[in-house]
């Protein structure tokens, strides 16, 4: 990384979400993610034309079938044909290679969108297919119970109790209450939580993420595009995101190392931060990404309700970027961070720091 | 060097592990039409609001235009084979005998072709013009799914001429 | 302002039609390796890690790039996984030099590949979706109506894709890492083998491998390696629908589209004249004539002339995939990365027997789902 490179100024121009819901009946993938492209554009009063680059993320597996981004073109219209690209990955990595792309002056505007249906198959089940496939896949622990085993293992260490997590999942529910695209919302104490059932001790039913479809659409804009597109720009102010190895056991689960140096290479620290949305599908989760980006008690987190208020796969980390610039231009904050991540117990994390003119 | 496979055994050099997941899809608004349409023993289009092509089935939004498609539009029951291929590879899960005639069909009235199968004609008259109709399974079998076209055969009519469907190539 | 990019190391596996040596983890580190040596670098040199490959459904693995990260070295650093169909290679490819280009870092490793044989490819691709007919027999049914389309077109005659099987298979000769080393090939063994999907021989078609491609790109001040650097001259990607009324799949605007905006960056106006080598993804026969006219090396229609005159073989004057091609190695995800690879081979001039001596300026080109991604890139021996 080299720290003297200036960082082009591109903002986070508009940001649009599907209605979170635990299953769209009605609609295909391209049918539900047409109209939030069309929101992302409309918003800014802007067209497919306007934008030179496209990327997007999904993954071939919630649908069991090959190609599935494919079709999602069709969403888009992408005729005359476009510099266009696809990661099987969150759309948060999609918007960093778009963002990649931007740095370099050549073009001004990117969309990035995401989309996936987990309603379809068993994601439990589904997200297994992650792991190693010689040693660890044919034994099909699914990725509750992984996820089970770091939150026994943050416990056991002495770093949070069952209460926390119920307190995070509470805080959680109830600022989704605000979000009218959240799926989960409810003002439920944390006494009451902690009663819930385990599904996989010592995670309760509140500790785990709803099952969500869902799609999202962000543009980047740089130059006069991004000023002109809005009144108050999210600029991107850093970037940066680091894998972990694969062996859950040669890693300390109660701990984040590759968000750290994602939040360190981002600069997260060379300023006050205001409010972080970190994509924590798993309650405990959120105190671990906490900690590693060294946030304290003053920062708002996760005001949209997080993942626990809605988790479409594929989209929950590229909503994380949206709803943190929603509210830099929406002039609720100066300074935000985002997070998203990828892969068992948090083993891919990716870092953003907006920050308001 | 032969120190990690000095195992009499050899090395391991396949791990079989069957993997079967359940998927529960959704056609979603406009393929719905289209299959609905199957089930009455009809061929339901969508015209697109902007450019006016017409397609079939529609995935419920234009390709080039990017916006909903809404419009039905009933297809005729004939088309036109505007190229095809002989398969004779034999592939896990195929459901007819090889060789067999794929062949892209595009409807009367329709903009876009989409994949059939050619029947009652031996795989060596097949071509690209020739004209063909669908063939349907009987009434009370209908149902909402491909399945109830059971392939397409020649209409009789005299082939096509080239200049009016290469546009479809 | 964009910085330059450089190819400073290649590798590559032998590629085979079963790689039973190796897990997937030991597949693709194979080719990092001998990337790395290439480059006289370690892992611990690499800034970033951009890995393609083609459906997770080939190898069972969902985003395999989890469970990859060790293998290659990434721990502790960036990793993206790209995924454009076929042209996945190259796509992959210009993720990774977008990188370097953006100032963003000095030093990327990026891998492609596909390990077919864990799994069943021509299933994966074939997978019984409830809504269509069940009539999709792979890869090669999708294309040969195509194929047919262009020979009316065009007029061409029907041996011209048993000439390309034989040229492609004749270049795999020189080629160590080719999958398919077939000696006794003529016109008549191809013509004689199984019609698999008429107008396609079985000969006609690429084979289903295992294997994996590796390069390290590096920035103008990061420079090392056993060879010369071999210069981006520029780079892009295009798509188009898959269906769409009017749609021409033969000659898709996508791919010209492409190209012209690649020669404009490498300020290639003549494409036969200025480009000395090519490898182009040709997965079966007739797509190297279609790809002729496609790319602007010859007026429409001509294609199959420029074959049959022999201006693609080895000693042409525009060689055409000398390393073998697509059709004699096909590790899907990595098909597309080696196009790229081996055109920074031939302007490095470390592509031994398949060597065209003195290339200076390549074009490599992949292409992908329905003839609709297209990613190219022209890589120079000169500083761009």
């Amino acid at each position: 990384m080299s720290a003297a490179r200036a960082v082009r100024p591109v903002s986070v121009a508009s940001f649009a979400q599907a209605q979170n819901v635990r299953r769209d009946d009605q609609r295909n993938e391209v049918e539900g993610l047409l109209p939030v492209i069309a929101e992302a554009f409309g918003a800014i009063g802007i067209t497919k034309d306007d934008v030179d680059f496209i990327c997007s993320g999904s993954t071939d597996y919630l649908v069991g079938g090959p190609f599935s981004f494919v079709m999602a073109l069709d969403a888009v219209g992408v005729w005359p044909p476009r510099s266009e690209s696809h990661v099987e990955m969150d759309g948060a990595w999609a918007l960093y290679e778009a963002w990649v792309l931007l740095q370099e002056g050549k073009v001004d505007a990117a969309l990035v969108y995401s989309f996936g249906r987990s309603s379809l198959g068993d994601l439990n089940e589904i997200l297994t297919l992650q792991l190693d496939p010689y040693t660890m896949a044919p034994l099909w622990p699914d990725i509750v119970s992984l996820n089970a085993l770091q939150a026994r293992a943050l416990i056991d260490a002495g770093k949070a109790t069952e209460a926390d997590f119920a307190a995070v999942a509470s805080r959680s529910r109830r600022d989704a209450l605000a979000n009218p695209k959240a799926q989960v919302a409810g003002d439920i104490p944390v006494e009451t939580l902690l009663e819930d059932e385990y599904v996989v001790a010592p995670l309760r039913r509140h500790a785990l993420p709803p099952i969500t479809d869902g799609a999202a659409a962000i543009v980047l804009a740089a130059g006069d595009k991004a000023t002109r597109w809005s009144e108050r720009p999210a600029w991107i102010t850093g970037f940066d995101h680091r894998i972990e190895t694969h062996a859950l056991g040669a890693r300390d689960l109660t701990a984040s190392p590759s968000t750290a140096k994602a939040g360190e290479v981002a600069g997260v620290a060379a300023g006050p931060v205001d409010l972080a949305e970190i994509h924590a599908p798993f309650a405990h989760q959120e105190l671990i990404v906490r900690e590693a980006l060294g946030l304290d008690g003053t920062v708002t987190v996760n005001p949209s309700g997080g993942a626990l208020a809605a988790n479409p796969i594929m989209s929950a980390g590229l909503i994380r970027i949206g709803e943190a610039a929603s509210r830099i231009a929406a002039g609720q904050a100066d300074r935000a961070v985002a997070h998203a991540t990828s892969g068992p117990c948090l083993q891919q994390n990716l870092v953003c720091v907006l920050e308001g003119a | 060097m032969t120190a990690a496979t000095a195992d009499e055994r050899g090395p391991v050099t396949t791990l079989a592990t069957p993997i079967a997941l359940d998927f529960d899809f959704t056609p979603g608004v406009a393929q719905s039409r289209f299959l609905r349409g199957l089930e009455q023993g009809k061929f339901m289009g969508q015209r697109c609001s902007v450019c006016g092509k017409v397609y079939v089935p529609s995935r419920g939004t234009c390709p080039t235009d990017g916006v909903p498609t809404t419009e039905d539009v009933e297809l005729s029951n004939s088309g036109t084979v505007t190229t095809f291929c002989v398969v004779n590879v034999p592939f896990a899960g195929q459901s007819i005998e090889i060789p067999y005639i794929a062949a892209q069909v595009l409807l009367d009235g329709a903009n876009l072709s989409f994949m059939g199968l050619i029947q009652e004609l031996p795989a060596t008259e097949v071509r690209m013009g020739l004209r063909v109709e669908a063939v349907w399974v009987p009434e009370d079998e209908l149902a909402p799914s491909l399945a109830s076209v059971r392939y397409f055969r020649p209409n009789g009519e005299p082939d096509a001429d080239y200049e009016t469907y290469k546009e479809y190539l | 302002m964009a910085e330059r990019c450089a190819v400073i190391g290649v590798g590559q596996t032998h590629h085979k039609a079963k790689r039973e040596d190796v897990s997937i983890a030991g597949l693709v580190r194979e080719a990092a390796l001998r990337a790395l040596d290439d480059a006289e670098l370690t892992f611990a040199d690499i800034d970033a890690v951009v890995i393609g490959k083609a459906p997770d459904m080939f190898e069972g693995n969902m985003m395999p790039e989890l469970y990859l990260a060790p293998a290659l070295g990434a721990v502790g650093k960036p990793m993206i996984r790209v995924h454009t169909a076929g042209s996945v290679g190259g796509s992959t490819s210009i993720v990774a030099a977008h990188l370097i280009a953006s100032g963003i870092h000095k030093r990327v490793l990026t891998v492609a590949y596909e390990k077919q044989s864990d799994s069943d490819a021509m299933w994966a691709l074939s997978v019984p979706q409830p809504f269509a007919a069940p009539l999709l027999a792979g890869a090669g049914g999708y294309f040969a109506p195509h194929i047919r389309a262009y020979m009316r077109r065009s007029g061409a005659p029907d041996h011209i894709g048993c000439m390309v099987a034989v040229k492609d298979r004749q270049n795999a000769m020189r080629n160590p890492y080719a999958h398919l080393h077939l000696p006794d090939i003529d016109m008549k063994t191809v013509q004689e083998s199984v019609m698999l999907w008429d107008p396609l021989h079985y000969l006609e078609a690429c084979p289903s491998s295992d294997g994996a491609a590796a390069m390290v790109l590096a920035a103008e001040d990061s420079l090392s390696g056993r060879y010369p650097p071999a210069w981006v001259h520029g780079m892009a990607m295009r798509s188009e629908p898959t269906m769409f009324a009017g749609r021409d799949q033969v000659n898709p605007r996508a791919g010209r589209d492409c190209s012209a905006d690649v020669y404009v960056q490498a300020g290639i106006t003549d494409p036969r004249a200025q480009i000395d080598v090519a490898e182009i993804y040709v997965p079966f026969s007739w797509y190297e004539p279609m790809w002729l006219e496609n790319l602007g090396f010859c007026a429409l229609g001509d294609g199959w002339k420029l074959t049959e005159a022999g201006a693609t073989a080895f000693d042409g004057d525009i060689p055409w995939n000398t390393s073998g091609g697509v059709l004699s190695s096909n590790p899907i995800g990595a098909s597309g990365m080696l196009r790229f690879l081996e055109v920074a081979m031939q302007v490095r001039g470390q592509a031994g027997e398949h060597q065209i001596d003195g290339a200076r300026i390549a074009l490599g080109q992949a292409y992908g789902g329905g003839s609709q991604f297209f990613s190219m890139w022209v890589v120079g021996s000169e500083k761009p």
